[in-house]
């Protein structure tokens, strides 16, 4: 059975437990995604299943992308690429749609996708540095301030600067799966997963 | 199908559709199930409804009352299934969605008129 799969997410909504709890969710579009390639120890030296998920126009789709597409005998178009390694690739076969129906109820994912732009951000939001006081006469309040002793007179690469900050790749491990809707390819996952709503996001199965 | 239909039906079932409209300034009977020793039983909170918050299955209500001379608050989410249903006793006339300024009040001040 394949260990994750690719969807879209919708937003955050709220159900009720039995028990009468209100959970906070993130609704994700899952699948269906159809594998392309199935990449055995013969093969690529490691095992794994590539799928495919999203539709993309005739115009926009790249020559390479078409021809690895029709390669593994799919009509559609298919926007992004996954690969997730699998202990046995037996039983997966290029053009095979899988669909949201490998997660259950209570199983534990770890949802990763690019995180929202937050663009030039300073010291204190991007790296968490204290800032300076707000009031008694203090007359900077969330510069950076030194960047290092005077000894080696230049500044170390890679300290902490203000700069670009967000739209990275973040994962989110341990959250659980509150419910599967295999009709309308829904999945809905416990708490808040990174990226902005309508993002392509990957759950991927917790090792038990 | 767009985004917030999506979140709209999957919010949708847990939703109670007997629910009575209540207002800021109402007089409400919240049946509260109570498990105790794996029994379950209701226990009635009435307080005057001094705030509403909407927001789909997220609405809740905060009831106000005064309980052996404290005075409490109590937030309910109106879908809950921890609460069996709500009642209104009484309508209050109030100018206001938001009555927060009764926590200051105390005795005659603290009252709120009949709708008619």
């Amino acid at each position: 059975m394949l260990t994750g799969i690719l969807g879209t997410k919708i937003g955050m909504t709220h159900v009720f437990s039995e028990d009468g709890r209100m959970i906070p969710v993130t609704v994700i579009q899952a699948g269906p995604v159809f594998v392309t390639q199935v990449k055995t120890q013969a093969s690529d030296g490691y095992s794994a299943v590539q799928v495919g998920f999203g539709e993309i126009s005739d115009k926009k789709i790249t020559f390479p992308k078409f021809g690895h597409l029709k390669k593994a005998g799919l009509s559609q178009n298919l926007r992004h690429l996954r690969e997730y390694r699998v202990a046995d690739t037996s039983g997966f076969e290029p053009g095979q749609m899988i669909g949201c129906d490998i997660f259950a109820e209570g199983d534990d994912v770890r949802v990763t996708a690019t995180s929202k732009g937050r663009g030039f951000q300073g010291g204190v939001k991007r790296y968490g540095f204290k800032g300076q006081h707000m009031t008694h006469g203090y007359m900077t309040h969330r510069r950076p301030l030194s960047s290092g002793a005077t000894g080696p007179q230049r500044v170390f690469k890679g300290t902490r600067k203000p700069g670009r900050m967000g739209t990275e790749t973040v994962t989110q491990k341990g959250l659980k799966i509150v419910g599967v809707d295999a009709e309308r390819n829904l999945i809905l996952v416990s708490g808040s997963v990174p990226g902005h709503n309508g993002c392509l996001v990957s759950l991927a199965k917790e090792a038990k | 199908m767009a985004k917030q239909a999506i979140l709209e039906s999957v919010a949708q079932p847990f939703q109670k559709t007997d629910l009575p409209d209540i207002r800021p300034g109402d007089t409400v009977r919240a049946h509260v199930k109570v498990r105790e020793g794996g029994k379950e039983r209701i226990q009635i909170f009435e307080g005057l409804a001094i705030a509403v918050r909407h927001g789909g299955i997220a609405k809740n209500v905060t009831l106000r009352k005064q309980s052996s001379g404290v005075w409490v608050e109590r937030t309910f989410p109106v879908h809950s299934p921890n609460v069996a249903k709500f009642e209104v006793v009484r309508r209050g006339k109030v100018r206001r969605a938001k009555l927060y300024y009764l926590r200051g009040k105390v005795g005659k001040a603290a009252r709120i008129a009949e709708k008619r």
